[in-house]
C-alpha cells in the first residue's frame, strides 16, 4: 500500500447543519452537503465522475438529484464503520484510474424518522435474554475493562467531558452546554456501567468529501490535505454478539494502526490530533490502547486531567465527535481532520496542526492518517 | 404461557436442536464431527474446517463469568417489569461464549466467577438456559 502514500488528497469538504430536519430526506440533506463541498473547492460539479454513497437509499436517485453521470459508484450499507472503508476505497479507485474526482456522501435522517437502536422486532440470537443495542455491547466491554484493569467510570467521564468541551467551541455542534465529571456520574443509567452521557447523539445531517489525485489537487480553491497512510483489519469471528469484542478490538486496532503509521511514515508523537470513532465513550479508550498511545489497560489513567482536550497531550474529536457534535458515523470526524489541517477551526483549532489520525474501532477497523500537503 | 411478552427465538432447522435440548434441561452446543471444534451460535459449516458434518453435544453447563451489564431501559415492553435486569457473558468450559442472564444475587458478580447453568421455562416450546454463581 505504500505506493498509495500521498497519492490522493481531500480537496473539498462540506456538511449540512446538524439537528432535526423532518421536512428533508436523505437526498435533500446529501445534496446540501455536496453543494457545500463543491463550493468549498470550487470544482465544476460535472467534473465529479466517482460517487460513494452511504446511508442513502438509492445511488441512482442521488446521481439524478445532483445531475451527474459518474464512471464509478460504490454504495455502502448504513453502518457506522463504513466511512473509513469508503474513503480508502475511493483512494484505490482514483489510483486505479476508475475516475478522476470522487464525491463521498453520507446522510442520516434518523432523528426525524425516530430510528431506535435495539429492541428489534425480528429477534436476534441473544434477544430472548434481553441483550440488545450497540450501547449494551459497549457496556459489556467496559465492565470487563473495569474488572480487568481497574478502570473507573470517572475516568470514562473524561472522554465525554473533553469531547463536550470541544463541541462548546464548535458553532455547528448539537450539544453546547458544558458538562462535568459529576454530571456524567449522575446521568440517567441506560445499560450500566454506561449512562446517558456515554451514548452518542442521534441527529439528522449530511457530510460530503471530495477526493482527487494529489497531482491535480493544487488546482482547487483550498490547500489540499494528503491521505498519507491507512490501515485495515476486520474482526468477524465472534460477531454474533454485535458490536462486541472480548478484547476491545485491540488486535484489529493495533494492526490497522501499524499499517497506517508505516505507510505514512509517522508515529504516535507526530499525531497532533486524534479523531476516534465515539459511538460510545469506551470506544475512545479502546482506540487509544489499540493504537498504542498507551498500554492496554492504561487508557483510564491516560485520559485523566483533560488529556483529550484542546491543549492536552492528545486533542481528540475536536469537533465534539458523535457524543456532542453530530452523529455522522465517522464521516464528520474525517471532515474535521481536513479542517484542522487547513487551519479552519477557529476557537477549536489545534496549534501547528500537521498530522491528524482517524480511527474506527469496530468490526471493520480502519485508520487513516491525514497530513498537510 | 400465551401471555409471554418477551422476545422469543425464531426457531429454524439450524438452531432448533439447541432449543430441543434446553426444553429437556440440557445445554448443548454444535461440535464438528471432523475437527471437534465446538461453537455457538450454530453455523451451517464448521467455522474451523468448513465441514458440514456437525452434531449437537450436551455440555457440562459450567463456565466462567466474562462480563455483565444492568439494563435500566426496556427496549421491549416485556422487560419493563424486570427493570433493572442483568445480562451476562459466560465462557463455557467447552469454549464458546454465551450471552445469558444471571439468576440469584448478581451483586456478587466478579470477573472469572464460576457459574452453572440453570433452566427457566418461558413457553411450552422455549426454555432459556440461564446461569447461577457457583
Amino acid at each position: 500500500m505504500h505506493e498509495l502514500k500521498n497519492k490522493v488528497s481531500v480537496i473539498g469538504v462540506g456538511n449540512t447543519r446538524y439537528g432535526a430536519f423532518p421536512e428533508l430526506d436523505e437526498y435533500g440533506l446529501a445534496a446540501r452537503a455536496f453543494r457545500d463541498a463543491v463550493a468549498d473547492c470550487g470544482i465544476d460539479k460535472n467534473e465529479i465522475d466517482g460517487l460513494v454513497v452511504c446511508r442513502i437509499p438509492y445511488y441512482a436517485r442521488m446521481g439524478e438529484v445532483l445531475g451527474i453521470d459518474p464512471r464509478w459508484t460504490l454504495t455502502l450499507p448504513p453502518h457506522g464503520r463504513m466511512s473509513g472503508i469508503g474513503i480508502i476505497e475511493a483512494v484505490t479507485a482514483l489510483a486505479a484510474g476508475h475516475c478522476k474526482h470522487v464525491a463521498l456522501m453520507y446522510a442520516n435522517i434518523g432523528r426525524s424518522r425516530r430510528v431506535n437502536y435495539g429492541g428489534d422486532e425480528s429477534p436476534g440470537t441473544w434477544d430472548p435474554w434481553g441483550m440488545t443495542s450497540p450501547g449494551a455491547a459497549h457496556a459489556m466491554m467496559f465492565r470487563r475493562h473495569m474488572e480487568l484493569y481497574g478502570t473507573t467510570t470517572r475516568q470514562l467521564a473524561e472522554v465525554s467531558v473533553a469531547i463536550r468541551h470541544h463541541a462548546c467551541l464548535n458553532p455547528d455542534a448539537v450539544m453546547t452546554k458544558p458538562i462535568t465529571i459529576d454530571d456524567h456520574e449522575a446521568a440517567r443509567p441506560i445499560v450500566l456501567p454506561l449512562r446517558l452521557l456515554d451514548y452518542c447523539l442521534i441527529n439528522d445531517g449530511a457530510v460530503c468529501l471530495i477526493l482527487t489525485l494529489s497531482e491535480r489537487a493544487g488546482d482547487f480553491a483550498k490547500p489540499p490535505v494528503r491521505i498519507a497512510g491507512f490501515g485495515a483489519r476486520e474482526q468477524y469471528r465472534g460477531s454474533s454478539i454485535a458490536n462486541f469484542d472480548i478484547n476491545f478490538w485491540h488486535d484489529a486496532v493495533s494492526d490497522a494502526g501499524r499499517q497506517a503509521y508505516a505507510m505514512a511514515g509517522v508515529s504516535h508523537g507526530d499525531v497532533d490530533a486524534l479523531m476516534a470513532y465515539d459511538n460510545f465513550s469506551p470506544t475512545v479508550l479502546f482506540s487509544l490502547e489499540g493504537l498504542g498511545f498507551c498500554k492496554q489497560g492504561e487508557a483510564g489513567s491516560f485520559v485523566e486531567g483533560g488529556a483529550l482536550k484542546l491543549g492536552g497531550r492528545l486533542p481528540t474529536n475536536t469537533d465534539g465527535g458523535h457524543l456532542s457534535n453530530s452523529y455522522m458515523q465517522g464521516w464528520a470526524l474525517n471532515v474535521e481532520a481536513v479542517r484542522q489541517l487547513r487551519g479552519e477551526c477557529g476557537a477549536r483549532q489545534v496549534a501547528d496542526c500537521e498530522v491528524v489520525q482517524y480511527v474506527q474501532a469496530t468490526p471493520c477497523t480502519r485508520s487513516i492518517i491525514y497530513t498537510r500537503a | 404461557m400465551s401471555s409471554y411478552a418477551k422476545p422469543l427465538p425464531k426457531l429454524d432447522p439450524l438452531n432448533r436442536p439447541f432449543w430441543d435440548h434446553a426444553r429437556e434441561g440440557r445445554l448443548a452446543i454444535q461440535v464438528c464431527s471432523a475437527c471437534k471444534d465446538a461453537h455457538f451460535p450454530p453455523s451451517p459449516v464448521c467455522p474451523n474446517c468448513l465441514s458440514e458434518d456437525q452434531e449437537w453435544q450436551p455440555v457440562s453447563g459450567r463456565g466462567t463469568l466474562e462480563s455483565w451489564v444492568e439494563f435500566h431501559r426496556a427496549y421491549w415492553d416485556g422487560f419493563k417489569d424486570d427493570l433493572p435486569y442483568n445480562v451476562c457473558l459466560v465462557r463455557l468450559a467447552e469454549g464458546p461464549l454465551l450471552v445469558s442472564n444471571l439468576v440469584g444475587d448478581a451483586a456478587k458478580a466478579r470477573l472469572g466467577a464460576a457459574v452453572n447453568v440453570v433452566f427457566e421455562q418461558a413457553t411450552d416450546e422455549v426454555t432459556l438456559p440461564k446461569f447461577a454463581l457457583a
